[in-house]
C-alpha cells in the first residue's frame, strides 16, 4: 500500500476564493466519523444538494462511506476506507485520500470514485457506469463482472482481474496477475505492463485506431503520463465459452 | 464470516503492551465474528511464568472451576511413577471461560496432570510461552473476561468467530493449539475436513471437537512432529485442504499467514522493522499507533509467509 498521502494541502481554508469548495463554500459539509455514524454521515451525504462539497474525516477503515449517493456532489475520504466505499453512485464524485477496501466503486452507476492509494479485492465490482480509478495497485477480481463501467488502474493488478466482465474498460498501467479476463463477455481490457497469463476464453488482439484513441483519452484524463497508448496489449473474448456446452466443461 | 489479528514483536525487549494492542485489534473485529472470541499469548510473565509449562483448559463447562492443588496432586503422583515424590506446586490463573494452569515441569506433563485430576477436561492451550484464552460470547466482553488489555508478552493472535459449519461452544471457538506452543487460528470454512479427519484419527490422532479448523491446526501438528518446518507444513494444507482459508500459525519463533488458492477471506498484512501485524481488515490495523512505520500489502494466493523473532 503506498504511504498515506499529505492531505495538507487539501485542508484549505473555507473561503470564497476558494475555487474547490463549490458554489457556497461556508456550507462545505465535514463529517467526523468518531462522532458521527456511518449511517447518518451517509444519510447527511445524500441530502448534499447538487454541487455541493463534503468532507468525511477520521475514517479508520470504516464500510461503506459515501455509498448509494445521487446527485452531482463532490465527496472527499481523509484517509483508509473500508469495503464498497463509493459503490452504488450515480453522478458523484467520491475521492478516497487513502487505501480503499474490498469493493470500492462496486456497483457505481456513474460519477466517478478515484481512490489516492491502493484498493483491496473487487475494485468496480459490477459497475454499470462511471469510472473507478485506482492511483496505487488494486489487488485480486479487480472489475470483476464489469457490467459497462470504467475502471482505470495506474498500478499493477492481482489475480482474476476481469474475470466474467460483460460489458465497460478496464486500463491497466501497471502489470496483470495470472487469469486476466478468465470467461470474459464483452469487456475490453487494456495492459500496459506484462500479463502473467491469460484466463480462459481471454486473448490478445490487435490493438486498433480506436483502441489507441480510447486508451489514450483515459490516460489523459486520469494522469496515466507513464503510459504509451499504441504499446498496450488489447485482451479480450475468444467467444468461446459464451454459452455452457458439457463439451466444454472442463474449460470453465 | 470471522475476524483474524495477530502482533509479532521481532524483539525480546517489545514494549508490555501487547494484551492492549490485541484488545482493541479484536474489538474493531467484533462485528465479524459476534459469537466467540480468543486469543493466543506468548511470553505473558503472569499466565506463562520462565521456566514453566504452562496448560490452558476451558473451565466453563458443568465441572466448574479447576483447583490447581488437584492438579499438583496429580502432579506430584505422576513423578511418584518415576521416582521419589517430589511435591511440584501449580498456579491457576482463571481468565473468563479459560483457566491457566503453570507448574516447573514440562508441557506434557501437565497436562497428564490435568487429565487426571479432571478427565473431561478441554485442553485449548499448552507450551511454555503459550497461553490460550477463548470461549463463546461476545468479544468485547471475552476481552474484558479475558482481563486482555493487562496481558503482555512479544507474540499475540485473537479472533471473533461467525460459527458456519459446527456449534457455538467454548471448544468450538478459536484459537486451536494442540501441540507446544502452536496456535492457529482461521477465517474460512474446509470442504474437505472430513475426510481429512478421518485420516488423522486413522494415524491415531485425537480430536477435541468436530469444528474444521481443528483438523488444520492437528494436521500441520503432524506435519511439524514428522520431521516438516513451517513452511513445508503450511504448503501441505495448500496441497491438501480444499475449500476458504486464511490462515494465522504462530509458534514459539515464527508468524506465518497462509490463504488458499481463491483468496476470498481477506488478510492484510501491516510490516514494520520492528514487528509485523496482520488482520482481516484495515479497521483493526488502524488501531496501531506506529503504523505509519509500516508497509502494508494483502498476502498472495497460496503463498506462505513466515516471519521469525530474533534470536540474539
Amino acid at each position: 500500500m503506498v504511504a498515506p498521502n499529505d492531505l495538507t494541502a487539501e485542508r484549505r481554508p473555507r473561503t470564497g476564493t476558494d475555487p474547490e469548495a463549490g458554489p457556497d463554500p461556508d456550507t462545505r459539509l465535514d463529517l467526523d466519523l468518531d462522532l458521527v455514524g456511518v449511517r447518518d454521515a451517509n444519510r447527511a451525504l445524500r441530502a448534499l444538494p447538487a454541487g455541493r462539497r463534503a468532507r468525511l474525516t477520521a475514517p479508520r477503515g470504516r464500510h461503506n462511506l459515501a455509498v448509494g449517493l445521487t446527485a452531482p456532489v463532490t465527496v472527499d475520504i481523509d484517509g483508509p476506507a473500508g469495503y464498497y466505499a463509493g459503490g452504488l453512485g450515480a453522478l458523484a464524485t467520491v475521492t478516497v485520500h487513502g487505501p480503499a477496501g474490498t469493493g470500492v466503486g462496486e456497483n457505481l452507476m456513474s460519477g466517478t470514485v478515484r481512490i489516492r492509494g491502493n484498493a483491496s479485492q473487487s475494485a468496480a465490482a459490477s459497475a454499470h457506469g462511471g469510472t473507478v480509478v485506482v492511483e496505487g495497485d488494486a489487488s485480486l477480481r479487480a472489475g470483476i463482472s464489469l457490467k459497462g463501467g470504467t475502471l482505470v488502474v495506474a498500478g499493477n493488478v492481482g489475480r482474476y482481474c476481469g474475470f466474467m466482465a460483460q460489458a465497460g474498460t478496464i486500463l491497466i498501467g501497471g502489470n496483470a496477475g495470472a487469469d486476466l479476463g478468465d470467461s470474459l463477455y464483452e469487456a475490453v481490457i487494456y495492459v500496459a505492463g506484462r500479463i502473467t497469463s491469460l484466463g480462459t476464453d481471454a486473448q490478445a488482439e490487435d490493438l486498433t485506431e480506436a483502441d489507441v484513441r480510447r486508451v489514450r483519452t483515459l490516460a489523459d484524463a486520469h494522469g496515466l503520463t507513464h503510459l504509451d497508448p499504441t504499446a498496450v496489449t488489447r485482451v479480450a473474448s475468444a467467444r468461446q465459452l459464451y454459452h455452457f456446452s458439457t463439451h466444454n466443461a472442463g474449460r470453465y | 464470516m470471522c475476524g483474524i489479528v495477530g502482533l509479532h514483536r521481532r524483539d525480546r525487549n517489545a514494549p508490555a503492551d501487547l494484551g492492549a494492542r490485541l484488545a482493541t485489534m479484536l474489538e474493531a473485529l467484533a462485528e465479524r465474528g459476534p459469537d466467540s472470541a480468543g486469543v493466543g499469548l506468548y511470553g505473558d510473565p503472569v499466565l506463562t511464568p520462565p521456566g514453566t509449562a504452562s496448560v490452558s483448559v476451558l473451565t466453563d463447562g458443568p465441572d466448574g472451576p479447576l483447583e490447581p492443588a488437584a492438579v499438583s496432586a496429580a502432579l506430584t503422583d505422576l513423578t511418584s511413577d518415576a521416582g521419589p515424590a517430589t511435591a511440584t506446586p501449580v498456579t491457576a490463573v482463571v481468565a473468563g471461560p479459560t483457566t491457566v494452569l503453570s507448574a516447573a515441569t514440562d508441557p506434557a506433563a501437565l497436562v497428564t496432570a490435568v487429565r487426571r485430576a479432571r478427565p473431561t477436561a478441554v485442553v485449548v492451550g499448552r507450551g511454555h510461552e503459550l497461553a490460550v484464552l477463548k470461549g463463546a460470547g461476545d468479544p468485547r466482553a471475552l476481552v474484558t473476561a479475558f482481563d486482555l488489555p493487562a496481558r503482555t508478552g512479544w507474540q499475540g493472535l485473537g479472533h471473533t468467530r461467525m460459527a458456519t459449519e459446527s456449534a457455538v461452544t467454548s471448544a468450538h471457538s478459536h484459537p486451536f493449539a494442540i501441540a507446544d506452543d502452536l496456535c492457529l487460528v482461521h477465517n474460512g470454512s474446509f470442504a474437505n475436513h472430513a475426510t481429512i479427519r478421518r485420516s488423522l484419527i486413522a494415524d491415531g490422532v485425537r480430536f477435541d471437537s468436530d469444528n474444521d479448523s481443528e483438523v488444520a491446526a492437528r494436521f500441520i501438528a503432524a506435519h511439524l512432529a514428522g520431521g516438516d518446518d513451517l513452511t513445508k507444513a503450511l504448503r501441505r494444507v495448500c496441497e491438501t485442504f480444499d475449500g476458504f482459508f486464511t490462515l494465522l500459525v504462530t509458534t514459539r519463533e515464527e508468524f506465518a499467514v497462509v490463504r488458499d488458492a481463491i483468496a476470498c477471506k481477506p488478510a492484510l498484512i501491516a510490516e514494520a522493522p520492528g514487528w509485523v501485524a496482520m488482520a482481516s481488515e484495515f479497521s483493526a490495523l488502524a488501531t496501531l499507533p506506529d503504523l505509519d512505520d509500516a508497509t502494508i500489502f494483502e498476502p498472495e494466493p497460496e503463498e506462505v509467509y513466515v516471519w521469525s523473532r530474533r534470536t540474539t
